[in-house]
This record gives C-alpha cells, sequence and structure tokens, in this order.
C-alpha cells in the first residue's frame, strides 16, 4: 500500500501572504502532517493488520516536509520517500501529481491512500490526477473501505448529500480518505523512537527521471496570480427587535443589502 | 549551546499534547469532583509507551531523554496536574530507584511491568514523624533467616492503593540516623502489607495518595534494592530527578493559567473595553509570562544538563523552587483577573490555584529547596 501526504500548516496558524504576493509565509508557521492523509495512513496501517502487507508513505515538499513522513512512520508506516528538489516546488496539483505518478512507476502496489484534499489549498485534486496519470480506478472521499484480498476487490463507502454510495473496485486503485473512516491513532512513543531509525528514501529530479519542464513551477497548469488574507471588516449583525419586526428587517436586509433574495 | 528541539521531541510533545487535549481536559472536573484516579487513562498512557518513556528499551521503556520527559509532564499538566503528578511520581519516583540501583534480577521482575505500562509504582519515604527530616525515619526492616520484617507506617505517598509496586526506605542499622537507612521493594500483596485510607485533598484531587502500613511485612532478602544503609544517599539523587519533574509540572500549570486568564482578559469587557487593555491587568499578564519563559527554559537546560550525567543538586533544588513558586503566583493572579468566575468551579483556575499549593509542598517543601540551595552555596 502507498500512502500519498502532505505537510500542511495546522489549522490554527495565522495565514499571511509571503513576499510577491503568491504564496503564503511560513515564518511562525506549524506544519502538520495533512489531517484528511492521517485517515489514510491510519486506515492503510488497518488494512496491514488486517491482511499484511507493507506501508509506504510518499510526500514531496521541501526539506521539512520530512516531519509529516516521520509522523506516519511513527504512527506505524514501513517505508518513506521523500521526492525532494527545488525544481518540484512551486507547482500547482497537476504538476506535483506527475511528479508523485513517476515515482509510484517505481513502488509496487495494489492499493493507493491518500486524503481526500489538503487543507492548505483545498484543490482535491492529486489523488485523482495520480489515479489518471496511472491508468487505475479511484474513489474519492471515502468513509468506510472493505478489501477482500483474494479476490483482489475493494469495496468503498460515500457519504453523499442525503445518501451514501457503494462502489466496488478492482485493485490496484486510489481511495481518498473522508473524515469519518476511523480514528487515527497517536504515534506511540516506541513508534516515535522506532521511527527515528527508518531510513526516508529521497528521491531528486534526476531520479526521478523527469524534466524540470514537467515539474514544479514550470510543469504547471495553472498559476496563482495573487493571494489576498480576506478582509476582517465583514461582521455579524444581531437584529434586537421583535421577533416580527426582525425577521421583516432581515428579509429587507437580503433583498436590499446582501442581495441574495 | 543548541536549544532547538529534535524532530523525535517535538512529536513526543505533540503525542502528549494530543493526549491531553483529547483524553484528559474534557474530563478533568470530573475527576477532581469525583477525586477519582483515572486508571483507565494510565493504562492508555502505558500502551502509547509513556509510562516507561526514560527507561533503555531493554527494560520495556522507550529511550527518550529528560528533555522529552519534561515536555510530557508539562503537557499533562497543563490539563490535570493531578495526572501529571502521578504519573511523575510512578517514573521519577517509582520507577527510576529501580532502574538506578536495581539488580538485573530486580530490573527484570519490577522495573520492566511498570516501564511496559502494566503497573504503577510508588515511592513511600515520608512518614508521620519524618517529611523534611527523612533523617527521622521511624519504619524498621529486620532481617529474620532469609526475610526482611517491616514495621512502620508511610503517609501521603502518591499512588499508593493503585501502585502494583512500591519503593519504600526503612531502618535497618538503629542509632546511624541518614547512614542506617535502606530502600526496599514492596510488591502489593507482601505479607502485612496494606495502604490505608486515601487522603481528602485541597488539590490534585484524582491524584492517588494514601498511607502505606507495614504490619511485621514480610519480603525476600533479595528485595533490598541495592547496597545495604545506602539508602539516603539513593533517595536524594533519585529526588534531585524528581525535583526537576515538578519544575516541569509547574512550568505546565502556569502556562494553564496564563492561557485562562489571558483569553478570559481578551473577551471579558468591562468600562467599554477589553480587560486586557486595563494597564492593571496586563502587567499581571506580562509578570506571568516573564516567570513562566524564565521557568521553562531553565527546567529544559536542567534536563539538558542532567542527561550529560552531572550532579544537579542544587539546580533541580533552584528549578523546583523558582517553578513551583512561579506557578502559584500565576495560580493566585489567574484567579485574580477572572474575578468571581475565577472563584467559582465554571472555570478551571479555580482548580489550577488549589493545585499548585501542593507544588510548593511536595517533593521537598520551598523550605527545604532553600536550605539545599543554601547548603550547596557553602552555608
Amino acid at each position: 500500500m502507498v500512502v500519498l501526504v502532505k505537510h500542511v500548516p495546522d489549522t490554527e496558524a495565522r495565514i499571511a501572504v509571503a513576499g510577491g504576493g503568491r504564496s503564503i509565509s511560513e515564518e511562525g508557521i506549524n506544519f502538520v502532517l495533512n489531517p484528511y492523509d492521517e485517515f489514510a495512513v491510519e486506515e492503510a496501517l488497518r488494512l496491514k493488520e488486517r491482511l499484511g502487507g507493507q506501508v509506504t508513505v510518499v510526500t514531496l515538499g521541501p526539506e521539512r516536509a520530512k516531519e509529516a513522513l516521520r509522523t506516519a512512520l511513527a504512527m506505524g508506516a514501513d517505508e518513506a520517500v521523500h521526492l525532494r528538489d527545488d525544481a518540484l516546488e512551486g507547482g500547482d496539483a497537476l504538476s506535483v501529481s506527475v511528479a508523485l505518478a513517476r515515482a509510484l512507476k517505481d513502488i509496487p502496489f495494489d492499493l493507493i491512500l491518500c486524503g481526500k484534499q489538503a487543507i492548505d489549498d483545498d484543490s482535491c485534486q492529486v489523488g485523482p490526477r495520480v489515479a489518471e496519470l496511472l491508468g487505475i480506478p479511484q474513489v474519492t472521499v471515502v468513509t468506510k473501505l472493505e478489501v477482500d484480498a483474494a479476490a483482489r476487490t475493494a469495496r468503498a463507502q460515500r457519504e453523499m448529500d442525503g445518501y451514501s454510495e457503494v462502489v466496488e473496485t478492482p485493485l490496484p486503485a486510489l481511495v481518498s480518505a473522508q473524515k469519518g473512516l476511523n480514528e487515527p491513532r497517536f504515534p506511540s512513543l516506541p513508534g516515535i523512537m522506532k521511527a527515528k531509525r527508518k531510513e526516508i528514501k529521497t528521491l531528486n529530479l534526476a531520479s526521478l527521471g523527469l524534466d524540470a519542464s514537467q515539474v514544479g513551477r514550470a510543469g504547471q497548469g495553472a498559476e496563482v496570480q495573487a493571494l489576498e488574507v480576506p478582509s476582517r471588516a465583514r461582521r455579524g449583525r444581531i437584529l434586537t427587535s421583535d421577533p416580527p419586526a426582525a425577521a421583516a428587517e432581515l428579509a429587507a436586509l437580503l433583498r436590499g443589502e446582501a442581495k441574495v433574495l | 549551546m543548541d536549544f532547538r528541539f529534535t524532530e523525535e521531541q517535538e512529536m513526543i510533545r505533540k503525542l502528549a499534547r494530543d493526549l491531553t487535549e483529547k483524553e484528559v481536559i474534557p474530563k478533568v472536573a470530573e475527576w477532581d469532583a469525583s477525586g477519582r484516579f483515572p486508571r483507565e487513562l494510565f493504562a492508555r498512557m502505558g500502551e502509547l509507551g509513556l509510562l516507561g518513556l526514560p527507561f533503555p528499551e531493554e527494560w520495556g521503556g522507550a529511550g527518550a531523554d529528560t528533555l522529552s520527559y519534561v515536555l510530557v509532564l508539562e503537557e499533562l499538566a497543563r490539563g490535570s496536574l493531578g495526572v501529571a503528578l502521578s504519573y511523575e511520581a510512578h517514573v521519577s519516583l517509582g520507577c527510576t530507584p529501580l532502574y538506578l540501583f536495581g539488580t538485573e534480577e530486580q530490573k527484570r521482575k519490577y522495573l520492566v511491568p511498570c516501564a511496559q505500562g502494566k503497573w504503577l509504582a510508588c515511592f513511600g519515604l515520608t512518614e508521620p514523624g519524618a517529611g523534611s527530616d527523612a533523617g527521622a525515619t521511624q519504619t524498621t526492616a529486620v532481617l529474620d533467616g532469609d526475610q526482611w520484617v517491616i514495621n512502620g507506617t508511610k503517609c501521603f505517598i502518591t499512588n499508593a492503593s493503585q501502585a502494583e509496586v512500591a519503593v519504600i526506605t526503612a531502618v535497618t542499622a538503629k542509632g546511624m540516623g541518614t547512614r542506617g537507612i535502606s530502600a526496599f521493594i514492596v510488591p502489593r500483596g507482601a505479607p502485612g502489607f496494606r495502604v490505608g485510607k486515601a487522603y481528602d485533598k485541597l488539590g490534585v484531587r484524582c491524584s492517588d495518595t494514601a498511607e502505606l502500613i507495614f504490619e511485621d511485612c514480610r519480603i525476600p532478602r533479595e528485595n533490598l534494592l541495592g547496597e545495604l544503609n545506602q539508602g539516603f544517599k539513593q533517595f536524594l539523587k533519585t529526588l534531585d530527578g524528581g525535583r526537576l519533574g515538578v519544575a516541569a509540572l509547574a512550568v505546565g500549570l502556569a502556562q494553564a493559567c496564563l492561557d485562562q486568564a489571558l483569553r478570559y482578559a481578551q473577551q471579558r469587557v468591562q468600562f467599554g473595553q477589553p480587560l486586557s487593555k486595563f494597564q492593571a491587568v496586563q502587567f499581571k499578564l506580562a509578570d506571568m509570562a516573564a516567570e513562566l519563559d524564565v521557568a521553562r527554559w531553565y527546567t529544559y537546560r536542567l534536563a539538558v544538563v542532567k542527561d550529560e550525567g552531572a550532579r544537579i543538586t542544587k539546580e533541580a533544588a533552584i528549578a523546583k523552587l523558582f517553578a513551583s513558586e512561579a506557578a502559584a503566583r500565576a495560580a493566585t493572579q489567574a484567579v485574580q483577573i477572572l474575578g468571581a468566575y475565577g472563584f467559582s468551579s465554571e472555570y478551571p483556575v479555580e482548580r489550577f490555584y488549589r493545585d499548585a499549593k501542593l507544588l510548593e509542598i511536595g517533593e521537598g517543601t520551598s523550605e527545604i529547596q532553600r536550605l539545599v540551595i543554601a547548603r550547596e552555596l557553602g552555608c
């Protein structure tokens, strides 16, 4: 099994735009393993405990991204691969997927797991794109997963708006994890100590056999033009008149000011 | 000097923080009200490898360093000083003497299950007539054939009724004062050994505190811990580590006080502005932050120094004295900033206030710390 992970700012981080206006400033930000990826790692570990096999975690990112791999190793993953090259940086979901898919050609797998999205750019694209590039089926936003190792199939449940959908797919396939799939374990202390001794394999552009034009900023499909911090001026308003008057006032505001009616 | 945490220290801190936020903070008010020791939490901590944190893997531990241990104590104490204190007593006071002075056989038999988290350990030193003055120990141990016969009572023992094994001190050579004390390992269930009634305490209410009572208690001869008549020296060394641990607990509690007081001061509006805009409140918060930072970094540094093998008697006393008094001041000021809310159980600061007092008393009172420091200065 392979789990794709990303190192992202934690949800409490105060985001500031970096100089240049196209990226966020990393100063003073605490980075963590993307929470949806934690579900994916946990699910892979549970499958391993039930069915055997190996769990390899893969990330693409700067040097600090090793911490995300180390966290997954501490939870119990067996191996870690870090796609690390300045040329790979600054790209979008397309160029990241190209690099990841290339790396996955050399890692044997029956199943790829990943989070349904990274909580930093929320693009939700890398998992599906990797599956497309590898030519394997994908099931996204999964809250329940059953694997039949003998039949080489997986049944996945997806929570939709108001109903749930059960999808069966042959393996190998890619499954993206939604909250509710499981409750991720804490990495245990012995796990943390062992993770320190596990080797993280680093792949650069040359070892991936990719050209700089295919990856990173050069290989991206969409370009960020500008980043802006949302204005904080928008404040809620509380209508304090008695209910019939407040309702009339609300309707007037929704029509006249918010222009949504 | 490198003051950056290693990746592993960061991960251990995060583990302790996540555990505290998910499994301690939501339940701590109930534990405090009922005075119930959350044994199930300690089982969980055992599974996560925390109960053997600093001991080598060959003895069932995780082999982490003292700074990692300090970080875990700090995080736990942010959530519950009672839980953190019981954890500290297990590791620093119960397990450490087994690790430092035990034979291979004793470590295999007693340290391993403790470090693996299957057992809890306690340390019996204090007696009704011998607290700060440990030389006045009354409990006796007399060799009778192949058994030691122990008589006496230990009081205010953390983890007493929960522990599967106790390390205790007893007089083995009458009239020799501190040079006539030895340490013994007493497993739960030893004939003649029982646990007295639990104390009803002002603070750290979910930490288990009771008496250990020995009435012709018989333990095998091989349960002498380390060498005969070396007990006093042994527990002084044990207490050095314990005091560093208490300093870490104080740092965690002081942080919790600052967090609560700052959040409240920023939200509570009086006379048209948040409390945090009033200089009288700002100065309290600034003092809390300043003392906390000094206590924290002194404690962190001392953890590193300890692992370098240095003797830390004076420094551990300084850390414990300063951090515990800083925590007590922080708790007092936090209650003051929250006003009437601080006085009610609606907010946790009243618990912090009650808990903080213990830090100035347990594992050597503030007065004893000053005495140790003065003695180390050559007074």
